[in-house]
Order: C-alpha cells, then sequence, then structure tokens
C-alpha cells in the first residue's frame, strides 16, 4: 500500500485504527524510560540544582510547538498547492495540539524563571518568540472555528499557516534584535553554558517520548475530524432524503 | 421578563457559536499586552510601574473591538427590527443585549487579568486592584459603547467611526480606572476615592446607555 | 528523590504537563466517542453516506 493510498479517507480510518494502539504502546514505553532518565537517573545541574529537570519538559514543549507549526505549514502546502484530500484535515487536527504545547512550554518557563530570574516572566527573546507563536497558534484556532465549512475554513487556514510560517524566522530575529537592544543586567541563558552528555541523554529521550505522544495525539485527532465530517455530509443527506421522503408521501 | 431572560440567553449562545467572538476579545488583549514591551523595551521596572495603565488599555480596546457586535448581527437579518416592534420596552431589551455582551466579552477580560499581570511582572496586590476596578469599570464601557454601536450601526461603512465616536466617552472610566488601580499600590489618595467615583460611572452608564442606544435605534431605524 | 529548596516550582510543572496531557487525551478519546455515537444513530436511522439515491422522479 502506497502513501497515497492513505489519501483515501477511509482506507486512512482503517490504517489509524491499526497504527493507533503500536503508537500509543511506544508513547507508554518512551515515556516510562524518559521520565525514569529525567527523575532519577539525570544529575542536579551545579548552577541550577534540581530546577533542571524543568528543562526534561520546556525544551522538547519548545520543540514540538515548533515542529507542529512545521507539520501545518507542510498541510498547508498539500491543501493549496497539491489539493491533498486529508491535507486540511492533518492540519486542523494538529492546531490544538501544538497549542497546548506551546502553552506548556510558556508555563514550565514560567516555572523554571521563578526560582531563577525571581519573576514569572522575563521578555527574553526565546521566551517572548514563543509567546508570539501561542498567539498565533490561538488566532489560527480562532480562524478554523469561524468558518462553518471545512473546505472553505481549510484553504484560509493554510494561507494564515503559510504567513506564519515565513513570519515566524523574521519573528524570532527581530525579537532578538530587540532583545540585544535591552540587555538586562543579568544574563541567563537556558541550559546553562554548556550542555552535558549527563544532562543530554534524558532530554532526548524526553524529546522521543513527547514526539510519539504528538503523533498519537495527532492520528487519533485526524480519525475524529474525519468521522466529524462524515456525521456532517450525513446530516446533510438526511436533510435531503426527508426532503424527498416528504415530496414522495405528498405525492402518493 | 421571560422575553429579556430570553434575550439575554440567545445573545450569549450565539457569542459563543461560530463567528460570535467571545473569546476574541481575550486573544485581544493579550496580544496588546505583548505588543507594548516590544514598543517600550522590556525593562521590567518601567513595566510594573505602567503595568495597570498597559491593562486598562487593553481591556479598553478590547470591549471596543467587541462593540460592532452588539447590534450588527441582528441589524443584517432583520432581527433587530422585530426587536424594535416587540412588547417588551425597547431600554430593557438593549440592556439585556448589553447584560449579555459584558458576560461574553468584558467578564473574560476581567478573568485574563491575573495571567497578563504575571507578563507584566505585576505583585498579587497590583492583580487584584487591577481585577476589581476592571470589574467594576467594564460594565460600563459596554454600556457607554453600546450608545455608539448604535448610532454606527445603520451605517453600512462604519469602520473606525464607532471607536472614534466611544473613546472619548470613555475617557472619565479610564482615568478613574486606572487611579484606583494605582493607588492601591502606591497611594497617596485612598483606594476607595477614584474607585468610588468609578463605580457611579459605570452605574450612571447602565442608564444612560440602554436609553441613549434605544432612542438611537427608534430614530435611526424608523 | 531530593528536589532542593525550588522543589514546588519542580512539581508544578509536572503536574501542568501532567495536566495538559491529560486534557488532551480526554478530548481525543471524548470527542471519538461523541461522533461515533451520533454516526451510529444516523446509521440507525437508515442515513448511509452513499446516498440513498431515492429514485423517484423528481
Amino acid at each position: 500500500m502506497a502513501l497515497i493510498d492513505l489519501a483515501n479517507p477511509t482506507r486512512f480510518l482503517n490504517f489509524a485504527e491499526r497504527v493507533l494502539p503500536w503508537l500509543v504502546a511506544a508513547t507508554l514505553f518512551a515515556f516510562a524510560i524518559g521520565l525514569e532518565q529525567a527523575l532519577f537517573v539525570a544529575p542536579d545541574d551545579y548552577q541550577q540544582g534540581a530546577t533542571v529537570k524543568i528543562m526534561f519538559l520546556h525544551v522538547p514543549c519548545a520543540w514540538l510547538g515548533m515542529f507542529c507549526w512545521g507539520l501545518m505549514t507542510v498541510a498547508a502546502l498539500g491543501t493549496l498547492v497539491w489539493r491533498h484530500p486529508l491535507a486540511d484535515v492533518a492540519a486542523k487536527a494538529a492546531a490544538p495540539i501544538g497549542a497546548a504545547f506551546t502553552f506548556l512550554c510558556l508555563f514550565t518557563g514560567s516555572m523554571w524563571g521563578r526560582p531563577m530570574w525571581g519573576t514569572y516572566w522575563q521578555w527574553d527573546a526565546r521566551l517572548t518568540s514563543v509567546l508570539v507563536l501561542f498567539i498565533m497558534y490561538l488566532g489560527l484556532i480562532a480562524l478554523w472555528r469561524s468558518v462553518e465549512d471545512p473546505g472553505r475554513a481549510g484553504r484560509a487556514a493554510a494561507v494564515l499557516t503559510l504567513v506564519g510560517a515565513v513570519n515566524l524566522p523574521i519573528i524570532k530575529f527581530s525579537v532578538d534584535w530587540w532583545n540585544t537592544l535591552h540587555q538586562p543586567a543579568s544574563v541567563f541563558r537556558i541550559g546553562g553554558p554548556t550542555i552535558d552528555k549527563s544532562i543530554l541523554v534524558p532530554l532526548f529521550a524526553m524529546a522521543i517520548a513527547f514526539t510519539l505522544l504528538f503523533l498519537t495525539l495527532h492520528l487519533a485527532a485526524m480519525r475524529n475530524e474525519i468521522l466529524r465530517r462524515r456525521v456532517r455530509s450525513m446530516q446533510m443527506l438526511r436533510v435531503f432524503a426527508d426532503e424527498d421522503m416528504r415530496q414522495i408521501e405528498s405525492r402518493a | 421578563m421571560t422575553a429579556l431572560w430570553a434575550i439575554l440567553l440567545r445573545d450569549m449562545r450565539i457569542a459563543v457559536r461560530i463567528g460570535g467572538g467571545a473569546l476574541m476579545g481575550v486573544l485581544f488583549f493579550l496580544a496588546v499586552v505583548t505588543l507594548i514591551p516590544f514598543a517600550i523595551g522590556p525593562d521590567q521596572a518601567l513595566l510594573r510601574k505602567i503595568g495597570p495603565a498597559i491593562l486598562w488599555l487593553g481591556a479598553l480596546l478590547a470591549s471596543l473591538l467587541g462593540l460592532d457586535r452588539l447590534f450588527a448581527a441582528d441589524h443584517e437579518d432583520g432581527a433587530l427590527d422585530l426587536i424594535l416592534m416587540g412588547a417588551a420596552p425597547l431600554e430593557l431589551t438593549v440592556a439585556a443585549k448589553g447584560l449579555a455582551h459584558w458576560i461574553t466579552t468584558g467578564l473574560p477580560l476581567v478573568l485574563a487579568v491575573p495571567v497578563l499581570g504575571l507578563l507584566l511582572d505585576l505583585d498579587a496586590l497590583a492583580i487584584g486592584a487591577v481585577a476589581l476596578t476592571l470589574l467594576a469599570g467594564t460594565p460600563a464601557l459596554t454600556f457607554i459603547g453600546m450608545i455608539g454601536a448604535a448610532l454606527a450601526v445603520a451605517l453600512r461603512r462604519g469602520g473606525l467611526l464607532l471607536p472614534v465616536l466611544v473613546l472619548p466617552l470613555t475617557v472619565p472610566v479610564l482615568i478613574f480606572g486606572v487611579s484606583a488601580a494605582e493607588t492601591a499600590v502606591i497611594g497617596p489618595v485612598t483606594f476607595g476615592t477614584p474607585f468610588l467615583i468609578l463605580c457611579a460611572l459605570t452605574l450612571m452608564s447602565l442608564v444612560i446607555g440602554p436609553f441613549a442606544a434605544a432612542a438611537t435605534l427608534r430614530q435611526g431605524l424608523d | 528523590m531530593n528536589l532542593g529548596p525550588h522543589a514546588a516550582f519542580i512539581l508544578a510543572a509536572y503536574a501542568a504537563a501532567i495536566v495538559v496531557v491529560a486534557g488532551l487525551v480526554a478530548w481525543v478519546i471524548l470527542d471519538f466517542r461523541a461522533q461515533k455515537r451520533v454516526l451510529g444513530d444516523l446509521e440507525a436511522h437508515g442515513v448511509t453516506r452513499r446516498s440513498t439515491a431515492l429514485k423517484e422522479p423528481a
């Protein structure tokens, strides 16, 4: 079965049905390893103490927030350029998941910042860029919810996603520049001066676990979205069927 | 009374549906609060000092943004004409719509203040003061705003007319709102003085707004 | 496991992660069940996707 066969929603549903249990198992296994590494194996940082454990959540969430927008960008190209039938399903399903991980990145960053900087928020380049990304996610979700027809909504969202993808490097660059202009007195580099291998391994383990989690959630959400569209078309058909029945009965 | 209750519930339900835009105000609030440090710089001390003002400005602009939803949608699909012909007094009906609008647009802004206050490094006292003054002041913003919304409803290319009409009217609310929020933290005047004036402004607007809006709608749509 | 003086923040971060992930999982599962239920209702009422194409003259 070639990848293109998955463009058929029914085949995709069957594929999802078969693959999901394996993905769930893989995710749970990966988290078991990752959490064990992060919570028990990783040593305390000489500078940050045990709060470095927050990084094992914060960095994977940041990575996923950006990865998700990248995935939606590819889906957007699928909608606008290749007219792939499932592209906008993939995009719509991904947005809330990406937004949730971006939010988690901001929250864990805040929890990390409070012991380190003394405030819950610091307008430093990285956190600020992620905040802007979060606002863009919310705007995208609002756009999805503001158009009733899935096809039109998909195309509008695809355009916004592409615009966002082009703009995100620009935003990151300008926020970096803005931040160097206003260099705060105490510069705290997230992650410390260099990352030791004993920290890197748990970090990768958690990153893999979170990525598997994302893929599992995304696949399941895509399945739900396909079902939702089926419901919608069946309800519309039922209206026509009822209307037909009424015409038939009135003629009988 | 059931008619008013029905209008209240209907408006609230529409606000949370597709195109209703109930939570868009909060998103705009967040966007404005994020934008200001880009213009001013990330100096925490400065942001903390003007934090209450930033939050009040953001809430005011976000309230303004949602005002055209008050009458425009009903005008477009003809529901406004039905409301005008209804048995319930127009003033009360309009007030019910205003209440629904505040609950779905203004109140979420108040609830967003703790989170946004953290972005501006405000302490708990300042956040509480801003939230309380916004709670007292956002109804005024809605009910004063409805006058402009009624004026603009019949205009197809209203555009920026509505904000331009409403902004001067909201100046007293802004002044006393920010004043109250800041005196809670810094003094020298006691919190009560500007806060009570703010409450008085709100109570006045609860009366003047519906009457003026109703009169406008009757004039404009006859 | 000694989490040091800032244990509360570490716990808050992990708790938030659990809540968010649980929320996403719940959303996916509940949405799936809701769609299945509605689909079941529709099919029970005889609505199929390949339109029943009532072959009556227009």
